[in-house]
């Protein structure tokens, strides 16, 4: 079903006859139907018949990136990039977290923010941090989210930041009825924003809580707009659809780490190629004891957590 | 753990503070990177106007005195590192003081700072050295940025100091209507 290829144009279409005025008619019918059933009045006749990323031609990619440029433009009153970078040939990221290190200081979640053009209000944070009781170990049943000490580590407490594990047998793609959502060779699972129906299957089968639903329209400041965005990851969001963490695509892709990996001020954020035996996640994979969050479901995880002591 | 404070004239600070790397000849400028041993290492962060030692410490103004002893100057330190018998001269080198010697007495650079300290923490130095401890920023398939265990620890109390968090999540039941969303 997600495979379906465009529909063809129809045997004997000329283009000297009047079948592109037909269909071009035709489209413009339906699409104005359908914002006058669907309430969506915001969107245009381009934006209702794009069709899945995935799908999409070089040159279509290229104009609908020239829209959204256009479209963020106008809206932010600032030029915004939208990258298309494809992964790299020979990478699956991965990305290790030491939990003997980390003191919840949740300077990742507010960079993660920052980076990622989440909405500040209704607020959308991608990273959460759970502390934990040293007496209890990881048990989930004793986290608690909205922990507000003058200083941490508190006594007797760990913390576990938790964000996207970026599965090798992710729930959440396996569920999108309209393939919406798809792992990219790089192990990054991604979201087409503008393919998303909002029906939040998702985020039900995530069990890590990962995935996070656009309610409102996203409240973003045109000042706090990160203009270095990718197609696939931080450009600006429509109201009702799901986001993710992506591993921050637009700087990876690039050869940066993460911004979560650069503001951590214990350096507990370890990051790096999983097929690269130098790159530091092998280190950790190889020399530090190791584990996966809900191993027991199979979801086989990239993102891996350790103590370093 | 040992709380005692030493009061140690003629010895420098490798507090965390802003860099401030005055004269030494060698060096580039401030913020550049040193290679070591293929390692990209920042600027240790002295406090201000500390280094060089020897601009108090040539042997003249300030005597050298071995003697161990509670000291008028550098009252600011208060040394919490490991066992009580630890003092000054044990990193610092009383004869070329802008240097630290190593246990065997051999005389390393404040930018090296991590041969020293891996003298004890040979775990967490290999480790450092593998990219598993530390902060590392930069490029994961590509040039990083290395710190220095005194970046992060200060050596004369090395425990990680606590921070202040920063503001947790809204909870739900605080998440206001706004125009146009459900919530």
């Amino acid at each position: 079903m997600t495979d379906q290829l465009p529909t063809p144009l129809p045997t004997g279409c000329e283009p000297s006859s009047n079948c592109d005025s037909r269909r071009e008619f035709l489209g413009t019918a339906v699409a104005a139907v359908a914002m006058a059933l669907t309430g969506c009045g915001k969107l245009s006749k381009e934006e209702f018949l794009q069709h899945n990323f995935r799908e999409l031609t070089k040159d279509e990619i290229q104009t609908i990136i020239a829209r959204l440029e256009s479209e963020y433009k106008a809206k932010y009153g600032k030029t915004v990039k939208v990258n298309n970078e494809p992964a790299m040939p020979g990478v699956i990221f991965g990305y290790a977290l030491d939990l003997s290190r980390c003191i919840g200081c949740r300077r990742c979640v507010h960079a993660c923010v920052k980076e990622n053009n989440q909405s500040r209000t209704p607020e959308i944070q991608w990273i959460r941090v759970l502390e934990m009781d040293k007496e209890e170990g990881v048990n989930l049943q004793h986290a608690e989210q909205y922990y507000d000490p003058a200083e941490v580590p508190r006594e007797g407490h760990f913390y576990m930041p938790v964000q996207c594990q970026q599965c090798k047998k992710p729930p959440c793609v396996k569920v999108c009825p309209v393939g919406a959502t798809w792992k990219e060779k790089d192990g990054i699972v991604v979201v087409d924003y503008n393919w998303c129906i909002g029906c939040r299957y998702c985020m039900a089968a995530c069990p890590y809580g990962a995935r996070h639903f656009n309610w409102g329209e996203p409240g973003l400041n045109p000042a706090d707009v990160n203009p270095d965005t990718h197609y696939l990851g931080n450009r600006p969001r429509p109201k009702g659809v799901v986001e993710k963490c992506t591993f921050c695509v637009q700087r990876t892709r690039k050869g940066l780490y993460p911004a979560c990996v650069e503001i951590c001020p214990t350096g507990s954020r370890k990051f790096g190629n999983l097929l690269d035996a130098k790159s530091e996640i092998r280190q950790v994979l190889e020399h530090k004891r190791v584990f996966k969050l809900k191993e027991d479901l199979n979801t086989q995880p990239n993102f891996f957590y350790f103590y370093g002591v | 753990m040992n709380t005692r404070p030493i009061r140690t004239a003629g010895l420098t600070l490798l507090l965390l503070a802003a860099p401030a790397f005055a004269s030494q000849p060698e060096k580039g400028k401030k913020g550049e990177a040193v290679a070591q041993e293929g390692l990209q290492v920042p600027k240790p962060p002295f406090t201000e106007g500390v280094f060089p030692c020897t601009a108090c410490h040539d042997g003249k103004q300030v005597k050298v005195n071995t003697q161990r002893r509670e000291l008028a100057m550098h009252s600011e330190i208060e040394l919490k590192h490991g066992p009580e018998s630890r003092w000054c001269l044990d990193c610092h080198d009383a004869n070329s003081r802008d240097n630290l010697h190593l246990a065997s007495g051999e005389k390393v650079d404040f930018t090296v700072s991590y041969k020293l300290c891996g003298q004890c923490h040979g775990d967490k130095f290999r480790d450092w050295r593998l990219g598993i401890h530390g902060k590392r920023t930069g490029s994961w398939n590509g040039a990083k940025q290395y710190l220095l265990c005194v970046h992060c620890h200060n050596p004369h109390a090395p425990h990680f100091a606590p921070l202040k968090p920063m503001a947790p999540p809204t909870r739900p039941e605080n998440i206001k209507l706004t125009k146009g969303g459900a919530r």
